[in-house]
């Protein structure tokens, strides 16, 4: 019989249930996250409470029987959000305590390449981020972007944009998970705004009329420099750009039409 | 700032200096310091892409449109009617700094037409990139041109500011180049590179035993050719590459399919195709020499002066060589695996890892992406089915072509009829 085990969402969770299944010996688990399973009245159901203690046991212990590289994919896999990834993720983490030492680069196996491509997949966006952030000055001194990554990238990005820009205050919002991340020129915060419109239309959107305006209250001036920059953007993108070479398809492989929304030169 | 003045300059500077393709803004090491603005020790970063699918990584502008040369295939060259402007140091420096820090760029790619001369050019560059990096302390990416004729000593103080400093070269033959440009020499294109070399030599050297040394030109040199102005073969082109690559160290060279800007009997006329294919096997190619241990003699030769363009170099080349293939895949080296059709350099590091778990078949070959198309005539693997008939090469070629769906298909479809 099956079991099936509830955790919170985070890695922590994860790993506590993980740490819940060598404890309890439990066959046939299986791992989901409690926001997308609805409680049924099946036997067989468990739902964790996140227990940091027992979580980092699990991550020391993996961690010491793979390279860094082996957990880094792991913890990105985990980023993707991907349905049954937490079922991957623990089949890895049980070959490495089985065999004592990860199956790094064991492509032949099915769950060493699914997260490996699942990494790939995060690694990928991790990057369209850093390409893909476009800041706003919103008063004298606040840079601000958001961004609707497909999956969870945040955590990746911290470290690239606090060694890029030391020594101006940002923040970079998630809008679809409805957290960011702020930097004050010290340290990295965790961050959410309550936005009053709703979904669809939060943040700075790249529309002509209404750039810069929604819901982010601005002083009139930092508006029209900020407008100005970012024609000069727009301009400049236009004229770099050459006509007889035009390759729409290639175009569209690199800035596909979902990330559009945010980005200004596409208006 | 005038924006609407700054506009119109950036409109013009911008538009002249597209037809450089250099873009890249990795390999340098410059990691950002006292808490400053930019860093550039990462991998390179694309901001965005234009409709010709080109990626936009730096801000990249002429400094000035005026220019003192007249060659042919320039479209910022003396004789053309066409608007000129020029930058302040200031304007290109407020510009940077103000695109870095809403992240649209990884920093500058400055480039001149030559006013007044060489070294009062190349000093103007300099000045703004000395102003990003004191001034500013910016951190970003910095590309400078090495103008050609420039004093050694000015270029020795490039390479201090600047990340990457490059000079086109642009016409690979010395004929080529006597007939569009008669007033630049091919010496003048050869001294700068070499200050660079040397100076990046000297710093490296002594960063081995000084640790304080300050970085020089971190991200090296580069230089581009144009393609398809001249009538050269593309042997002649990347026999020069490969020059540039040994001689000169050369980080990147770079393949610029002509785009014509000028009514001149000496080159095609304006509304000629851009050789876009032509420049993509080129790019194959240099891949080939630089990752995957390929000697341009083996690709290109008295023989075989051009590149096939229905197929891709490397698929030529095994198929001019079949006596070296089936190759094992769970015993071949590196190298031998690196040659099979369809197998990328990611394929073969993921291969030769794999392999030391178990043999590998079919399925798991598949799994790990490599294209079965293309690579099934030249491998055996641990199954028991593979190709066992006796096809010639383009046999081969034939059943690949069928198989397949090229995205210039319609450049070579005729081409396809006439070994069906």
């Amino acid at each position: 019989m099956t079991t099936t085990l509830l955790y919170d969402g985070s890695l922590n969770g994860l790993l506590t249930a993980i740490f819940t299944i060598y404890d309890q010996k439990i066959n046939l688990p299986i791992i989901s996250k409690a926001s997308l399973t609805q409680k049924n009245l099946f036997d067989g159901t468990e739902i964790i409470t996140t227990d940091i203690d027992k979580a980092q046991r699990v991550w020391k212990r993996f961690k010491s029987l793979c390279n860094h590289r082996d957990s880094h994919q792991v913890y990105c896999a985990f980023l993707s959000e991907i349905t049954g990834m937490e079922n991957t993720i623990y089949e890895y983490i049980k070959m490495t305590f089985r065999a004592q030492k990860a199956p790094s680069g064991d492509f032949t196996d099915p769950v060493v390449l699914k997260i490996a491509q699942a990494a790939k997949m995060v690694g990928r966006e991790k990057h369209r981020m850093e390409a893909f952030v476009r800041f706003h000055l919103i008063d004298n001194k606040t840079y601000y972007a958001n961004i609707e990554p497909d999956f969870n990238v945040l955590p990746l990005i911290t470290k690239h944009f606090k060694n890029r820009y030391a020594d101006q205050n940002w923040i970079i919002y998630d809008l679809s998970r409805n957290y960011g991340i702020s930097y004050d020129q010290k340290t990295i915060h965790e961050v959410h705004i309550e936005f009053k419109a709703p979904k669809g239309q939060r943040g700075i959107l790249n529309t002509i009329s209404s750039s810069l305006q929604n819901n982010l209250a601005m002083k009139t001036d930092y508006k029209e420099l900020e407008n100005n920059y970012q024609d000069l953007w727009n301009m400049y993108f236009k004229s770099t750009n050459i006509e007889s070479r035009k390759n729409l398809k290639l175009h569209l492989q690199h800035v596909p039409r979902r990330y559009w929304k945010y980005l200004s030169e596409k208006m | 700032m005038n924006y609407e003045r700054i506009k119109e300059k950036l409109e013009i500077l911008a538009d002249a200096a597209k037809y450089d393709v250099s873009c890249s803004s990795s390999g340098s090491k410059r990691q950002n310091k006292n808490k400053g603005l930019g860093d550039s020790s990462g991998m390179g970063i694309c901001h965005t892409y234009t409709e010709d699918g080109r990626c936009v990584s730096l801000l990249k502008i002429l400094l000035t449109n005026v220019c003192i040369f007249d060659c042919a295939y320039c479209v910022t060259r003396k004789s053309n009617d066409i608007k000129r402007a020029a930058f302040t140091v200031q304007e290109v420096v407020d510009l940077t700094i103000n695109f870095y820090r809403r992240n649209y760029i990884e920093g500058l790619f400055l480039s001149s037409g030559i006013f007044k001369s060489p070294d009062a050019t190349m000093e103007r560059l300099i000045r703004v990139a000395k102003k990003l990096r004191k001034e500013e302390n910016f951190n970003g990416y910095i590309h400078l041109k090495s103008i050609p004729g420039a004093s050694d000593e000015l270029m020795q103080e490039a390479g201090l500011y600047a990340d990457r400093l490059s000079v086109n070269i642009e016409i690979p033959t010395k004929a080529g180049l006597k007939l569009l440009a008669p007033d630049k020499d091919h010496k003048d294109f050869i001294k700068p590179m070499k200050a660079v070399q040397n100076s990046i030599q000297i710093y490296k050297s002594e960063k081995k035993l000084i640790k304080k040394t300050p970085i020089y030109a971190p991200a090296g040199q580069s230089t581009q050719m144009i393609v398809g102005a001249t009538g050269e073969s593309d042997r002649d082109i990347m026999y020069s590459a490969n020059f540039f690559y040994n001689k000169f160290q050369m980080k990147r060279v770079y393949y610029s399919g002509y785009i014509p800007v000028a009514n001149d009997s000496r080159l095609p006329a304006i509304g000629t195709e851009v050789p876009m294919m032509r420049e993509n096997r080129l790019y194959q190619t240099d891949w080939l020499l630089r990752f995957y241990g390929f000697n341009v003699q083996e690709i290109l030769n008295d023989k075989h002066q051009n590149l096939d363009m229905d197929i891709d170099p490397k698929l030529s080349w095994a198929l001019r060589n079949l006596d070296q293939f089936p190759v094992d895949i769970n015993k071949a080296d590196k190298r031998m695996i690196a040659r099979v059709p369809g197998i990328g350099m990611r394929s073969v590091s993921k291969i030769i890892s794999a392999r030391r778990y178990r043999k590998l078949n079919w399925e798991h070959l598949k799994a790990i992406g490599i294209s079965m198309n293309r690579s099934k005539y030249f491998m055996v693997c641990d199954s028991r089915e593979f190709e066992s008939r006796d096809l010639t090469g383009s046999k081969i070629k034939n059943l690949i072509m069928l198989n397949s769906k090229s995205k210039y298909h319609k450049n070579f479809n005729h081409q396809l009829n006439l070994f069906a």
